[in-house]
């Protein structure tokens, strides 16, 4: 049975899930960029100065570029992406009908790229489907975070919560242990946040780039010494849409900068 | 900084000790070795012979060893320590030897809950990363190179 399919036969028992021991109540929910230092808190918050913003840029020219043999544009179809694209992103992952499961915002565009445009889709961490996503998410800078209040999006949430509470790899260490039992604390000397996936995607000075939320997790799960989930993978998605719902009400901030 | 990356230094470091284990032992096998524990901890020594405390230091400073992602101790050189865990100063006042050595191999031994890693298990762990499958995350000779360290940190 697929992952998908099993989590949607669950889904006709699962309740309601109210708030674990360890997990951190909304209101003391803080964005990574509290944690961070007054220069790298410069760098976001001025337009000029932040990298991320080029980008954003190379995103609003895709989006009036035609592609594909429909040689249609996104604008084509969505006119001004300043209102059409507005609060958009802060309910990403979103349920997909059609699918009958939640797909990311990369997901969302790649399927306009293919069913609508009839281009072949951008390879995740590609720059052109970064700077499209950066671009769109960009539209929702400010907006409260709501995803996954979407009622069929339960047992996904439940299920992306699973995974970020399961310990894994080498080092047997899950999500939680860091991200909601020791935020605040130095690892290695690095202040760990409470990973919270609110200016995706985002510039990591380390990165030297702008990079998805899937590449972070990915990179937290190398850390601890486990298997990193494929990009696109229902594991993937299921902990993006969890950790966006664990987000709720914070305001999306794309693009961020993070050290 | 997270995760943490080899250095080219221990990645060289890490070639050499491989080829002279191939040199030293050919087919030996990659799990942990059996062992004894007698109340809260081993008494015996994983390889059957003390460890070398100087290269134990090394070991607990290296980045991929781990022990430093979440402790600090007393390391004037390195100011590239954690504190999701206590200090490792006096260590060797608080636990005897066959204490350290059942930590190291298993901590959940002492606290079902604990973060800290088991050093010397290769079972009942989900999902390990290819590289890393079928192994303790360190070896007979390093567990006991660590214990003989730590036993050295008393005030
Ligand atoms: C031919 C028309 C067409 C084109 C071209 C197109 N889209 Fe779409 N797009 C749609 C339709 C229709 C939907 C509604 C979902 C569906 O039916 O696929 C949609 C949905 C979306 C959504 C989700 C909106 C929401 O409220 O959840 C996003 C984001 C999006 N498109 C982005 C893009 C981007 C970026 C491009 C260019 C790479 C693009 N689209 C190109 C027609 C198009
Ligand atoms: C050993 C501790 C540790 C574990 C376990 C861990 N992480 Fe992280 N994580 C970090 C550190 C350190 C960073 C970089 C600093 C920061 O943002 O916290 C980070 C960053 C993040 C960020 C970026 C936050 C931002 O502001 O952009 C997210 C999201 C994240 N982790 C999610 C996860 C998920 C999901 C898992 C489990 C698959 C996980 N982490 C496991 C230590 C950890
Ligand atoms: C992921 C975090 C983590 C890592 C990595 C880690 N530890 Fe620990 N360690 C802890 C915690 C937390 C405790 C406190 C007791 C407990 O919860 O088990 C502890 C306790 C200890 C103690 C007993 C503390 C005391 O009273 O002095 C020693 C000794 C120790 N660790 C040594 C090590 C060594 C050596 C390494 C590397 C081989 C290591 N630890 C790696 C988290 C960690």
């Amino acid at each position: 049975m697929s992952f998908w399919r099993a989590i949607a036969l669950a889904a006709l028992c699962a309740a309601a899930p109210a708030l674990l021991a360890g997990e951190i109540p909304p209101e003391a929910r803080r964005s990574g960029y509290s944690f961070m230092g007054p220069d790298t808190r410069a760098m976001q918050d001025d337009d000029t100065s932040n990298p991320g913003m080029l980008f954003v840029l190379d995103g609003e020219a895709l989006w009036t570029k035609k592609a594909g043999s429909a040689d249609k544009a996104c604008a084509d179809c969505h006119g001004d992406a300043r209102s059409s694209m507005k609060g958009v992103a802060a309910r990403y992952p979103a349920f997909d009908k059609s699918l009958g499961h939640p797909v990311t915002l990369d997901q969302r565009i790649n399927l306009c790229r293919a069913d609508h445009q009839q281009a072949t889709p951008l390879p995740y961490e590609s720059r052109d489907l970064l700077a499209l996503s950066a671009f769109v998410a960009h539209q929702s800078r400010g907006f409260a975070i709501t995803a996954g209040d979407d009622p069929q999006l339960k047992p996904f949430v439940a299920q992306g919560r699973d995974l970020f509470m399961r310990r894994e790899g080498q080092l047997n260490l899950a999500c939680t242990n860091c991200h909601d039992d020791n935020f605040d604390k130095r690892l290695a000397g690095a202040p760990i946040t409470q990973a919270q996936p609110t200016g995706y995607p985002l510039y990591r000075l380390e990165w030297q780039t702008l990079g998805s939320l899937e590449r972070r997790l990915r990179s937290c799960m190398t850390g601890v010494r486990a298997q990193a989930y494929d990009y696109g993978s229902p594991e993937l998605v299921t902990l993006e849409l969890y950790l966006m719902s664990r987000a709720r009400g914070l305001p999306m901030e794309t693009p961020a900068v993070r050290p | 900084m997270w995760p943490p990356r080899s250095s080219r230094r221990t990645r060289a470091a890490a070639a050499l000790i491989a080829a002279s284990l191939v040199f030293a032992t050919g087919a030996q096998a990659e799990g942990p070795v059996p062992y004894r524990i007698a109340g809260d901890g081993i008494p015996e020594s994983l390889t059957g012979a003390p460890g070398d405390a100087t290269r134990g230091r090394a070991l607990v400073l290296a980045r991929t060893t781990t022990c430093i992602l979440c402790h600090s101790g007393p390391f004037p050189e390195t100011r590239f320590q954690g504190d999701l865990a206590p200090d490792l100063t006096g260590a060797g006042n608080r636990w005897s030897v066959s204490q350290l050595r059942l930590r190291l191999v298993d901590a959940s031994h002492f606290n079902p809950e604990t973060i800290m890693p088991s050093y010397y298990r290769a079972d009942g762990l989900v999902r390990v990363g290819r590289n890393f499958a079928g192994k303790p995350i360190l070896s007979a000779t390093e567990i006991e190179d660590i214990v003989a360290f730590l036993a050295t940190l008393r005030d």
